[in-house]
């Protein structure tokens, strides 16, 4: 008897007894799981072709072994450079531009007396999110046309000199970042309003007996107060640096502005799938996978550093 | 937030500077949003000629609906509408069910697998095999230019999962799911009788979220799709706005110039026709989703 007890105890704490006594959840995790572990895993497993020479009848797994021969002849290409500047630079410049802009919003919205005008701003700002890519590229291409576009219209109007917005590689990077910010403020403030939602209003009433204005107010209370907020979608955006979205680029992509425009992931489409070197784009992809794990642990670990909130 | 008027015992002279500020600032962000958009609807309603001289700006010129019958008579748009459909329909109700059936166990803290599972999820969140494999994996399954295609490979999103799992989490207590236990009542009945009702906000944020994503994605169809047949509205929509191919156009006769003038006019309309549908779903699943997003993502 004396023995059985602990013996029981820890009887109770294995996963055999776990499933027995829980068999039900275990069945509802199943598709979720097999769904996760066929396209996430098995993909991830399938990536070793980055180190072998991809042959179409030998499929995934028997191709023959040809180690790092893809990511070497990929780093000592001109491409490689080119590459990764223009992706740093663009995902940085995005980053910069679209991270702060919903914060601003929120912040500005929150502190609007009328319901009704907070509503209206919010429905406004966040309409842009239901505009496919496809959709805000072609408007921009409208849009910003030389011939009959709106703002060239205006312009000329104006007795100005059209501008060619789309075809002028230099303005590339300023129409990528800036229609982005277009699209995506409104529909990233929701989540800081929300979280606004969440200031102590015991603390908002000390703030005003002490004579804090509007702008003190918001940055001694309001901001603190979503700072959390703030680093966990912080990290979450360093981890997309390296991925930024193929969607936009390769429809804003056109023969005089690849100098500027071309970046890893349409890059990795084209050389796999329209040239298919499956195992050279294949490395490229995995090359910006791991980089990417990289960034996103470096900026987890430094927000954990800096203050006390982290992802994981 | 809004409600400290009881006590106004001090304002500050910078507040009005940041009234100011704030009122400019939210009502030119807005008009940077509006004009565009009203200008787009406004194209649509015009003639093609006023168009083309550049003299439509917020009202319609020469106000006629040619744009939409353009709309109607163009084969592959209504073939992409139609595939965009039941691409969305499927693969929101595909999505939704994984979600649930994912995050209401991960959200109960008496199930031992749970932080196992739950790596086992949040780990992809971080890192992929990237494009190639996955490609190679639904070309191994002989799903390439097959509808599944469009419904398989993103059956579900383990960011969805999370903010589904911590809106379980705090919505059911802990105690309602003991006495239902004593009632005699399973994990099945409880989702299904008294998890699901109670979670109808969260319910929505997903079917919002994965619909919109699945009505505007092109990525998916472009790179397992090459049969026009299956092409959903997004890429019908970029031959149309981007690739500039009018070809589709069922017109009398192949008139060049008329097609040309016509061009931008269809561009528009079809604009309006592609965006309306996902636009009328947020008054719907607004009342909710601040709601859901708000319990979801913060509170974890």
């Amino acid at each position: 008897m004396n023995q059985s007890l602990p013996k029981r105890r820890s009887s109770r704490d294995t996963y055999w007894y776990d499933l027995k006594t829980h068999w039900q959840l275990y069945l509802m995790l199943l598709l979720p799981v097999a769904y996760i572990i066929i396209f996430a895993y098995v993909p991830m497993g399938g990536a070793s072709i980055a180190f072998k020479d991809f042959q179409i009848r030998k499929g995934i797994w028997d191709s023959p072994w040809v180690g790092i021969k893809h990511f070497r002849s990929f780093l000592t290409t001109p491409n490689f450079e080119l590459l990764l500047r223009n992706t740093l630079i663009l995902s940085g410049y995005t980053l910069l531009a679209t991270f702060p802009m919903p914060i601003v919003l929120a912040l500005a919205i929150n502190e609007v007396k009328s319901a009704r005008y907070r509503k209206s701003v919010q429905m406004i700002t966040y309409l842009p999110y239901f505009i496919s890519t496809v959709v805000l590229v072609g408007m921009m291409m409208n849009f910003f046309s030389l011939r009959a576009g709106f703002v060239n219209t205006v312009i000329e109007r104006l007795g100005g000199v059209p501008i060619n917005f789309m075809g002028e590689p230099k303005l590339f990077r300023h129409m990528f970042v800036w229609s982005a910010v277009w699209q995506s403020t409104g529909y990233g403030a929701v989540i800081y309003i929300a979280a606004l939602g969440g200031v102590d209003q015991s603390n908002v009433e000390a703030a005003l007996i002490d004579g804090a204005g509007r702008f003190r107010r918001v940055w001694y209370i309001d901001l603190p107060t979503i700072m959390p907020t703030i680093v966990i979608q912080l990290i979450l955006a360093m981890g997309g640096i390296m991925s930024i979205g193929f969607e936009k680029v390769y429809l804003m992509q056109n023969p005089i502005n690849l100098d500027v425009s071309e970046i890893i992931s349409p890059f990795v489409y084209k050389r796999g799938l329209t040239q298919f070197q499956y195992s050279y784009a294949a490395a490229v992809g995995l090359l910006n996978s791991v980089v990417n794990l990289v960034l996103i642990v470096l900026a987890n670990q430094f927000a954990s550093r800096m203050g006390n909130t982290s992802l994981f | 937030m809004s409600n400290h008027s009881g006590l106004k015992l001090y304002r500050a002279p910078t507040d009005y500077l940041y009234m100011v500020l704030v009122f400019s600032l939210s009502i030119l962000f807005s008009m940077a949003i509006l004009v565009p958009l009203i200008f787009v609807v406004a194209a649509s309603f015009s003639s093609p000629d006023a168009l083309m001289a550049g003299q439509v700006l917020l009202w319609p010129v020469e106000f006629n609906l040619r744009g939409y019958t353009m709309v109607l008579e163009h084969k592959m748009l209504i073939t992409g509408f139609t595939n965009t459909l039941i691409y969305a329909g499927a693969g929101t109700v595909i999505n939704v069910v994984l979600t649930i059936l994912a995050a209401y166990p991960l959200s109960r803290r008496d199930l031992k697998i749970r932080n196992p599972v739950m790596f086992l999820f949040a780990f992809t969140m971080l890192f992929s095999g990237g494009m190639i494999p996955l490609y190679l994996l639904v070309r191994d399954l002989k799903l390439i230019n097959t509808r599944w295609a469009m419904l398989l490979p993103n059956a579900m999103a383990v960011w969805n999962v999370i903010i589904t799992r911590t809106y379980f989490q705090s919505s059911l207590p802990d105690e309602m799911l003991e006495s239902a236990n004593i009632d005699g009542c399973d994990d099945f009945r409880f989702l299904w009788k008294i998890a699901l009702p109670l979670s109808v906000p969260i319910i929505a944020v997903n079917v919002l979220l994965y619909a919109v994503g699945h009505w505007n994605s092109y990525f998916n169809a472009l790179i397992y799709l090459n049969d026009n047949a299956l092409y959903p509205l997004q890429l019908v929509l970029r031959d149309i706005l981007i690739q500039d191919d009018t070809a589709g156009i069922s017109m009398d006769v192949t008139k060049q110039l008329e097609q040309q003038r016509l061009r931008y006019l269809l561009q528009y309309s079809t604009i309006v026709v592609a965006t309306v549908p996902v636009a009328i779903l947020y008054p719907f699943v607004q009342k909710y989703f601040v709601s859901g997003i708000m319990v979801g993502a913060i509170k974890g």
